[in-house]
């Protein structure tokens, strides 16, 4: 009789677990093919490179891509060597009870957590009017800077603290100075990993829309210089679909772009993990 | 780590050139917080200073253009939302991590993963689109007019189900196989041994997940904003459009001025406090759970 209901049990539990599965799969399933069934059609390689006709009804977005490019160009050229010195800084000269370390890394972790338009409040008040760079691509790439910092930090210095002291040791004792160490062992060392990690804060990066309606703007031309406001591809499809009467087409053609290029950054990431993994374990 | 004593690594000027400006990379990136708390209370601080706190809860209406700023019907928006999409992704984020350590044949288990990451990368202006595009018009065929608290609960699920689900994944990878072989010998079914093994073992990394859910569910704003309606009220039932705090920011964010745009500070400090609380509580119970296991 215990046993009987006890049986009962596990089935009915293995059904609600399968089922639940089966549902999320189909909505997300649902998800993607919907943007693939809308998008397709409009796809083609004028839409990549055509300028944004009628307010994005008809066009392309050649100008967004350059805007989004320029945008996260700038994220990476100022948050690469402000991530990759305090990842070496974290990892190499701070201990854990090191208690100016603890206060950078507890810092960090909270910022992580800080919520994308508290990011673009932050950078419009500091980049487009303190600093009056106003909307710009500038003040864009500087906001999403910020905000990819906590993870590039992150995910370099845990390839930093992955390498074996055996290597810091050896280096030591040919007599190479700590900066030696660092540039030529260490960085080599951790370098598919700080790929690994800058990709997957390039793909944050582009996924972002909050944190810059408001500090790089909705300006769809092409732009000539930083300080012209762009629009990035986040932005163009949420204008698209919420501003534009019969921008949708073109908003779903221009999701199936960034979610391809979101799907090729992350694939890279992993791959480039991977390899990493797999010639670490190798005999040396 | 290995510690150098600083008088040999002293002896090289690039040595000491170098660590300064670690030292001071890292200052920036550990002060940026701090900038964003002094930057946030300095531009709320004229709506802090001459309206006071108490009238974001007691003024009349939201109408910035008559000087009256009640911010309540947002916070309830923000609360109702992010509640709802917890208690629906909650439970079934802990099914979807079971599911994938204990009842997926292998292959079937490696390519869900696969697929929850994909998800948990999508951006939220994509589920926004799809929300506003397929959800809204089918609730609105249901239950009109369609923008509603609903469909703001169930894009959010849809968007804090991975980060639930990868969090507890990967504390379930750490139970002990100890614990299994231990309740498998003692005759237990698998859903038992689940209930009475796995979760309580696996317990402060759930937590960790679904406040890391909550957090994220708080501070979301593109697809929120997209499929809410944003009609600034208190929502009576789940079919009424609401607006949230983020979205507000977002929607009068470029056109707001003097107090109105201070006030809208103000509520990005309400929606920074909120989620650093749950980042804090999250990250403390990981540093629990850690602990726990190296002892």
């Amino acid at each position: 009789m215990l046993t009987q209901t006890k049986d009962t049990e596990e089935r009915i539990w293995t059904l609600m677990i399968w089922s639940s599965v089966g549902l999320i799969s189909l909505g997300f399933l649902w998800i993607l093919g919907d943007l693939l069934w809308h998008g397709w059609t409009q796809l083609n390689w004028n839409f990549l490179f055509s300028s944004p006709k009628n307010s994005g009804r008809e066009g392309g977005i050649g100008p967004i891509l350059i805007s989004t490019s320029l945008i996260i160009g700038v994220c990476m050229i100022i948050a690469w060597p402000i991530g990759l010195g305090t990842a070496i800084f974290l990892a190499e000269y701070t201990q854990d009870h090191h208690r100016f370390g603890r206060l950078i890394r507890g810092s960090l972790d909270v910022l992580a957590g800080v919520p994308s338009i508290v990011f673009g409040l932050f950078g419009n008040a500091l980049f487009c009017q303190a600093l009056g760079l106003g909307f710009s691509i500038l003040s864009g790439g500087l906001t999403l800077a910020c905000m990819v910092l906590p993870m590039l930090i992150r995910t370099t210095e845990e390839s930093f603290r992955a390498i074996t002291s055996d290597q810091r040791l050896a280096a030591t004792a040919l007599g190479f100075s700590r900066s030696t160490t660092i540039w030529c062992i260490l960085l080599p060392a951790a370098m598919p990993g700080l790929l690994a990690g800058s990709i997957l804060g390039l793909g944050r990066a582009i996924a972002e829309t909050a944190a810059l309606i408001f500090t790089s703007g909705y300006v769809d031309r092409m732009p000539e210089s930083l300080l012209d406001s762009g629009r990035s591809l986040s932005i163009h499809i949420y204008d698209l679909a919420m501003n534009v009467a019969g921008g949708n087409p073109n908003a779903y053609a221009t999701a199936i772009v960034l979610v391809s290029l979101l799907i090729i950054i992350n694939l890279t990431a992993s791959w480039i993990a991977d390899q990493w993994t797999t010639s670490n374990q190798l005999p040396t | 780590m290995i510690s150098f004593s600083n008088n040999i690594s002293s002896q090289f000027l690039n040595d000491r050139v170098l660590l300064w400006s670690l030292r001071f990379f890292a200052l920036i990136a550990g002060s940026l917080l701090f900038l964003i708390v002094i930057f946030l209370i300095h531009e709320a601080w004229p709506a802090l200073h001459q309206l006071g706190i108490t009238s974001f809860f007691t003024d009349n209406a939201w109408y910035p253009t008559e000087s009256l700023y009640l911010l309540t019907p947002m916070l309830w928006g923000t609360f109702l939302a992010t509640i709802g999409a917890v208690i629906l992704a909650a439970p079934i984020g802990i099914l979807s991590a079971v599911f994938i350590h204990y009842y997926a044949p292998s292959l079937l288990a490696i390519t869900y993963r696969r697929l929850i990451e994909l998800l948990a990368g999508i951006p939220s202006v994509v589920f926004g689109l799809w929300g506003l595009v397929v959800l809204v018009p089918l609730i609105a065929s249901w239950q009109p007019p369609g923008p509603s608290l609903l469909a703001g609960m169930l894009i959010l699920f849809l968007m804090i189900l991975p980060t639930i689900t990868l969090v507890i994944h990967s504390s379930l990878a750490q139970i002990p196989i100890a614990y299994i072989h231990n309740a498998t010998a003692l005759g237990l079914g698998r859903w038992s041994m689940i209930r009475k093994v796995i979760l309580p073992a696996a317990k402060s990394g759930i937590f960790t997940g679904i406040f890391l859910g909550v957090a994220r569910a708080l501070g979301e704003t593109m697809a929120i904003l997209m499929v809410c309606g944003n009609v600034v009220q208190a929502p009576s039932h789940l079919f009424d459009p609401i607006r949230t705090l983020t979205a507000n920011i977002a929607l009068e964010m470029a056109y707001a001025l003097g107090n109105h745009r201070s006030t809208l500070f103000v509520s990005g400090l309400m929606l920074m406090a909120m989620v650093v609380i749950f980042v804090l509580i999250a990250e403390q119970l990981r540093y629990r759970e850690t602990y726990a296991d190296a002892n």
